[in-house]
């Protein structure tokens, strides 16, 4: 028997591992987003520290984390600390579900996509708080605009998951990777026989997820030009980079959930390498398609914004609801 | 996979904590002065209820408490909050109306306590069944046969909200 059979050191080991692949991923993921937006401006990113800049968020890690908190006065000071930890706690607990492979998942919840969602979206709510706690304007304005971004695209999104649902039949993320391991034809997203309007509900799928996440260009929550960083304006040091951690860790979840829901998980379309690498690689070609988008499009107006979810994605996830249940249910009719 | 050694204990540690959270939470909302922790209390306390969701052997309830009351109720009460921008510190109700609608509010949670209390130690505890099913077959036949009361009870809480905003929408505010 060996020792990771063990349960407390098998679940000591995940909450370690969580928490370091939470860190890292913020830490690089930044680089990464710096590089990437040097390379779309024709720039050369991060050079100076570490070959290629490689040290850099090493050295922007102990930056933050020497800077001193600043309270400011009138402010809600318990609201005000407490908000950044509740963007990171429940984006913690989702990791505890996700499949990397067959055999790497911290708890196998049978509602587990349910238990995404709902710790995902208490996120709103510590956005919310920290903007409202901060006293600023810019602050406040921000939070409002989360809010109501996070509500319109909330709906979009949960409607195609329950198009999901109905095509896989339970909400269990390994069963639902396990339905999608036959082959690359198998994958949620090139199953036109369930639904013609698969890669459809993909897409819908992503934009929604890049607005909940608030991502450019759906990023009317922090919209530098506007609101200088919106509801984090107040924010400074690790109070700050808890909050980017929190959103880095919510768009690799985001990332992670996809690519169950419509890219097969752990699943290898050719057959080589174990199942940890593909999903690892499916998930960073979706996080690294975030970036793109961000440094390639400008941000929307926050009417066009509103226009998008409330006149296009949900009719269409409405559509796609609607033609899935047709399709399913017909041919069990004769 | 091995048993957790001290399971029982851990997990009687784990309700233990869940039900304080829910009473402080509780706690908090009705006593802070400022509304927005007040919404923090209600939004605490309905993580706690979630844990004994869990505890009470359903999982999808806990996670359906915590997606509909935190993200969804609590998101839209501070929503309001900020729309209103109410004053910090309202100035108190008069005294004898505080006394008559707070003795009020104390008979009727009192004599909730009293009937539940009362049918809790009547009855035995049943020991709930294990419904860990995530298949959405199950779910689905579950809200529809034995659990169609619950449901339907829950419309009716909808209900009611929407006519006391309603009334409060219609004729004003006559008091504070």
């Amino acid at each position: 028997m060996s020792f990771l059979e063990i349960e407390p050191f098998r679940i000591a080991l995940y909450v370690v591992g969580a928490l370091a692949f939470v860190g890292a991923n913020a830490a690089y993921l930044v680089w990464v987003e710096r590089k990437a937006a040097g390379r779309f401006q024709r720039r050369a990113g991060p050079t100076e520290v570490g070959p290629a800049g490689l040290l850099q968020p090493v050295a922007d890690a102990i930056k933050l984390m020497s800077k001193q908190i600043i309270v400011p006065p009138g402010s809600d000071a318990l609201l005000f600390r407490i908000a950044p930890v509740m963007v990171m706690a429940p984006a913690l607990m989702c990791f505890a579900t996700i499949p990397f492979s067959d055999s790497i998942v911290a708890r196998n919840i049978d509602v587990g996509l349910l238990m995404i969602f709902a710790f995902g979206s208490i996120n709103v709510m510590a956005v919310m708080l920290g903007g409202w706690a901060s006293r600023n304007k810019y602050a406040i304005i921000s939070a409002a605009r989360v809010v109501s971004q996070n509500v319109a695209y909330e709906i979009p999104m949960l409607l195609t998951v329950i198009t999901m649902l109905m095509v896989a039949g339970t909400l269990n993320l390994h069963e639902i990777v396990k339905q999608q391991e036959a082959g690359f034809w198998a994958w949620n997203i090139f199953r036109l026989g369930t639904n013609p309007l698969m890669p459809v509900t993909f897409v819908i799928f992503f934009t929604c997820m890049l607005a909940e996440t608030n991502r450019a260009p759906f990023d009317m929550a922090e919209a530098e030009s506007e609101l200088v960083a919106g509801a984090y304006t107040e924010y400074s040091g690790m109070g700050f980079g808890v909050f980017f951690m929190g959103e880095y860790a919510n768009i690799v979840i985001g990332c992670a959930v996809a690519t169950v829901l419509f890219l097969g998980g752990w699943g290898s379309p050719v057959g080589f390498l174990p199942g940890v690498w593909w999903f690892l690689a499916k998930m960073y070609f979706l996080i690294f398609t975030v970036i793109w988008i961000r440094w390639t499009f400008p941000r929307t107006q926050f009417y066009g914004l509103l226009n998008l979810s409330w006149k296009i994605l949900i009719p269409f996830s409405l559509a796609t609801l609607v033609l899935t249940s047709i399709v399913m249910k017909i041919p069990r009719m004769f | 996979m091995t048993a957790f050694p001290f399971g029982p204990a851990i997990a009687a540690a784990i309700f233990i904590a869940f039900c304080a959270i829910t009473g402080a939470g509780a706690v908090i909302a009705a006593l802070s002065k400022r509304i927005i922790r007040g919404v923090c209390g209600l939004a605490l306390c309905c993580i706690g209820l979630a844990g004994l969701f869990y505890f009470l052997n359903s999982p999808f309830l806990a996670l359906m408490e915590i997606l509909i009351y935190v993200g969804a109720v609590c998101v839209t009460i501070v929503f309001g909050i900020m729309l209103a921008e109410p004053e910090e510190v309202l100035e108190g109700e008069s005294r004898r109306d505080a006394l008559v609608w707070g003795s009020c509010a104390m008979l009727v949670g009192a004599a909730f306590f009293l009937a539940l209390s009362r049918i809790g130690l009547s009855h035995p505890w049943i020991e709930p069944a294990s419904r860990a099913d995530g298949s959405v077959a199950a779910i689905g036949v579950a809200l529809l046969t034995t659990y169609s009361m619950a449901f339907e009870v829950i419309s009716l809480v909808l209900l009611v909200a929407i006519l006391g905003a309603l009334v409060i929408a219609r004729t004003g505010r006559g008091r504070a």
